[in-house]
């Protein structure tokens, strides 16, 4: 009977909803309601263009002279604001806002308003009145960095948001791969074909992992997931192409050349039953698993580790592990993704 | 109070099978006269032209909160019965989950004193339990006496077999019906959206099928222990085929059970969520693409009873919080009509006589609110006028109730209210 129907199928309706605008009164100039381009939320978020302007920015960063690569952001305005407790994300983040030569202030959950109920909406709105350009967010809840991108306008790097995701991570996880592998910072859709990569653990609780599994197919990695039911549902397998799942761990290591150990959440594992015992049977990187089944790989962990369960001592500091590394290159991602959020140019290039 | 005559509209009245052109004469509150055009008298009544417009039984929404006593920030009764007279609702059953619990005749009597300014018709729906912790039943008999029409401890489920089974057999000797919002609280702790691939990209716990269909199963195989025959069991909320396959084989097998589905939940699938729009978070959730087109096959094959909105006003403040943290419900009772139309008659061919059935006839009789449902001589003059092909846009900063919390904001419906009628009285007209 209508030429139109009004009612379009569920999802894309929402998505057409959420455009318009709520109404005139709840958006003023600061385009609220919009995330801004400089934002990095999720893996999801990122196509081979970005990632490699990433890349190259982290490149140019790294070996730039200190002192003139202070004065790229000198005197901006970068806030952490941890909800969570941290010492590589955050450390990381601070340093590299700090070589920059941008202030930072550091919000954490233990000292600040939001022990007194302050809602994460106005404090981000009380940052931004202070002068913050740019927030980084860890947060226990899944989402959190939406709601503040969208409520602050500003640009957000999500440094952790619950069980989602962990982008900074699986950027600087690659940045790592690339470099193990020799395979240079210039990526196409085709860089990593050929390299399997096996993400063991507690797939279900970890944001690093289900970053690492929406970014490196883009690359044409092969991501196997490994790890016993209750951490790892069936249903992960489709959150991602070129996902697998192999419940059996060293059948996955004899077919990888990066392995990525995760740690077991105790504090998550509430209500799962979970046998330690048979856990580190299954599942621990030890020398005598990695020496019979992936010889060869590279060993990765995004930290913090717990030794003597999901990895010991001689993998962790062997020479297959790349564990201090991913810290190292952690820093040159961090550098790359503040200087993209705050928009200034890379002095390659640009006039002055 | 002047008598009122709607003119040439098209009559729809499932309950006496009317679907044609009738003049309807109402008068002290009552429906007095129903005849073909021009045959009623003008009299002294003020005369309605209904030319080329719907006249139906005003609708009846049996799932609504008005979050009155205690939480008047959310909703009070008087902007939640304004923003159902809007939407062509002239009785609303209204949730006990509220500040106190109404588990008395005392808050009963409370939410039906005119004090509240209700604009149209409320049937309190008291709680099943003391304070809805699951414990011991309240008092059906005073609360029936007060007004109570059905007993629930919406949003806190009765998960003992026994105090359900207790529950079920008290009300049922007071013919009232037992409402279960079906969740087995003890497998969705900490969850909040549907299970599933979504909720697993999006780093949510998921409430699976099972934590619905489950306690679904449980209490038809109670209501089947339960040896008095007006023993009802009624689910609120229904989202999911499981659940409803089991409604479905308990009615087969002779059982007073009946079931509602709110408009969200076969108009939106669990994609909805997007980027953590905390309007697309309810309770039940919204479910899989599947679960959908399952609750359209149940309601035009007839298994679905009726559309309730579970209408569920929250602060803006309360919404704009992380996903996890906002609390469950959307409103509803100024999209019901328009999002029905234009999904199950737009989309799906559905008449709008079945429409009306499933927003007024059906959900008066599960309820049995006599009197309403129906514009049948002798009947409350409770009346809705609609223009059925008619689209809009839906604004939710224009909606009457206090609260904004809607996914259909600036969504286009079908079928636009021209006025609603309560007891004789214009209680909506559009401006």
């Amino acid at each position: 009977m209508q030429a139109k129907t009004s009612v379009k199928t569920a999802g894309s309706s929402a998505r057409k909803a959420k455009a318009e605008p709520r109404s005139s009164e709840e958006a003023p100039a600061s385009a609220r309601g919009n995330i801004h381009p400089g934002s990095l939320l999720s893996s999801n978020d990122l196509d081979l263009a970005k990632i490699n302007s990433i890349l190259a920015l982290a490149d140019e960063l790294e070996t730039e002279n200190p002192i003139k690569r202070a004065e790229r952001l000198f005197k901006r305005r970068v806030s952490l604001l941890f909800y969570e407790s941290s010492t590589r994300t955050r450390t990381s983040f601070e340093l590299a806002a700090k070589a920059l030569g941008s202030d930072t202030s550091l919000v954490s959950a233990l000292s600040s308003s939001i022990e007194k109920g302050e809602s994460l909406k106005d404090t981000g709105i009380t940052l931004k009145a202070l002068g913050a350009e740019c927030i980084i967010l860890r947060s226990p809840y899944s989402g959190a960095p939406y709601l503040l991108a969208k409520e602050t306008g500003l640009p957000i790097l999500n440094g952790g948001d619950g069980m989602h995701e962990h982008p900074s991570q699986a950027l600087l996880d690659l940045r790592t791969m690339l470099s193990r592998l020799k395979l240079g910072s210039k990526v196409t859709e085709k860089t990593l074909e050929g390299v399997t990569v096996t993400i063991c653990g507690d797939i279900f609780h970890s944001r690093v992992a289900r970053s690492n599994a929406l970014l490196l197919p883009k690359l044409g990695a092969r991501v196997i997931l490994s790890g016993p039911q209750p951490l790892l549902p069936e249903i992960a397998g489709q959150i991602a192409p070129n996902l697998t799942i192999e419940r059996d761990f060293n059948k996955a290591l004899d077919q990888s050349q990066i392995v990525m150990m995760l740690r077991i959440q105790a504090e998550r594992l509430a209500g799962l039953s979970l046998d330690l015992e048979e856990y580190k049977l299954r599942y621990q990187a030890n020398a005598e698993r990695i020496a019979a089944h992936a010889p060869k790989a590279v060993i990765l962990h995004p930290g913090p580790m717990i030794r003597g369960l999901e990895i010991t001592s001689d993998v962790a500091d062997g020479p297959q592990s790349a564990i201090a590394e991913q810290v190292h290159h952690g820093l040159a991602v961090r550098m790359a993704l503040i200087q993209r959020a705050l928009g200034a140019r890379s002095l390659k290039g640009a006039k002055r | 109070m002047k008598p009122i005559l709607i003119r040439g509209g098209h009559l729809i009245d499932p309950a006496s099978g009317v679907d044609a052109l009738r003049d309807v004469l109402l008068v002290d509150g009552k429906v007095a006269a129903v005849d073909a055009p021009g045959k009623i008298k003008n009299g002294d009544a003020d005369v309605i032209d209904a030319k080329g417009l719907v006249v139906a039984p005003g609708l009846v929404d049996i799932h609504v909160h008005l979050r009155e006593p205690g939480q008047g920030y959310k909703e009070t009764i008087a902007t939640g019965t304004a923003a159902a007279a809007a939407g062509g609702f002239t009785s609303v059953c209204a949730m006990p989950n509220t500040t106190p619990v109404n588990d008395s005749a005392e808050t009963t009597r409370w939410m039906l004193s005119p004090e509240r300014n209700a604009a149209i018709r409320v049937f309190p729906i008291a709680a099943a339990t003391r304070g809805s912790m699951g414990e011991s039943l309240t008092e059906y008999t005073s609360l029936k006496a007060a007004g109570a029409v059905g007993v629930t401890d919406d949003g806190k489920p009765i998960l003992g077999e026994a105090i359900m089974r207790e529950a079920l057999t008290a009300a049922a000797r007071l013919n009232l019906p037992v409402i279960q919002h079906a969740e087995d609280t003890r497998m969705t702790g900490g969850c909040s959206m549907n299970a599933g691939p979504v909720a697993f990209r999006l780093g949510l716990r998921g409430m699976t099928v099972e934590a619905e269909s489950s306690l679904v199963e449980r209490d038809l195989r109670l209501l089947a222990q339960v040896k008095d025959s007006r023993a009802h069991l009624h689910v609120a909320h229904l989202s999911t085929k499981a659940a409803l396959d089991a409604v479905r084989k308990a009615r087969r097998n002779g059982l007073r059970a009946t079931c509602e589905v709110a408009p969200h939940h076969f108009v939106l699938n669990e994609e909805a969520v997007g980027q953590y729009d905390t309007h697309a978070k309810m309770n039940p959730p919204l479910r899989a693409e599947a679960d959908r087109a399952a609750m359209i096959e149940g309601i035009i094959d007839g298994s679905v009873d009726c559309i309730a909105t579970d209408h569920a006003p929250h602060a803006a403040h309360e919404k704009e919080q992380e996903f996890e943290r906002a609390p469950n419900g959307i409103t509803g009772l100024e999209s019901a009509l328009g999002l029905t139309i234009a999904t199950l008659h737009g989309k799906h061919k559905l008449p709008i006589s079945r429409i009306i059935a499933l927003l007024s006839t059906q959900p008066a009789n599960v309820l049995a609110l006599r009197g309403r449902g129906t514009l049948a001589i002798g009947a409350f003059a409770d009346v809705v006028i609609f223009n059925p092909t008619a689209q809009w846009t839906f604004k939710a900063a224009e909606s009457k109730s206090k609260s904004k919390n809607t996914p259909f904001d600036g969504w286009t419906m079908q079928g636009q209210v021209q006025m609603t009628i309560s007891e004789g009285r214009v209680v909506y007209k559009r401006g």
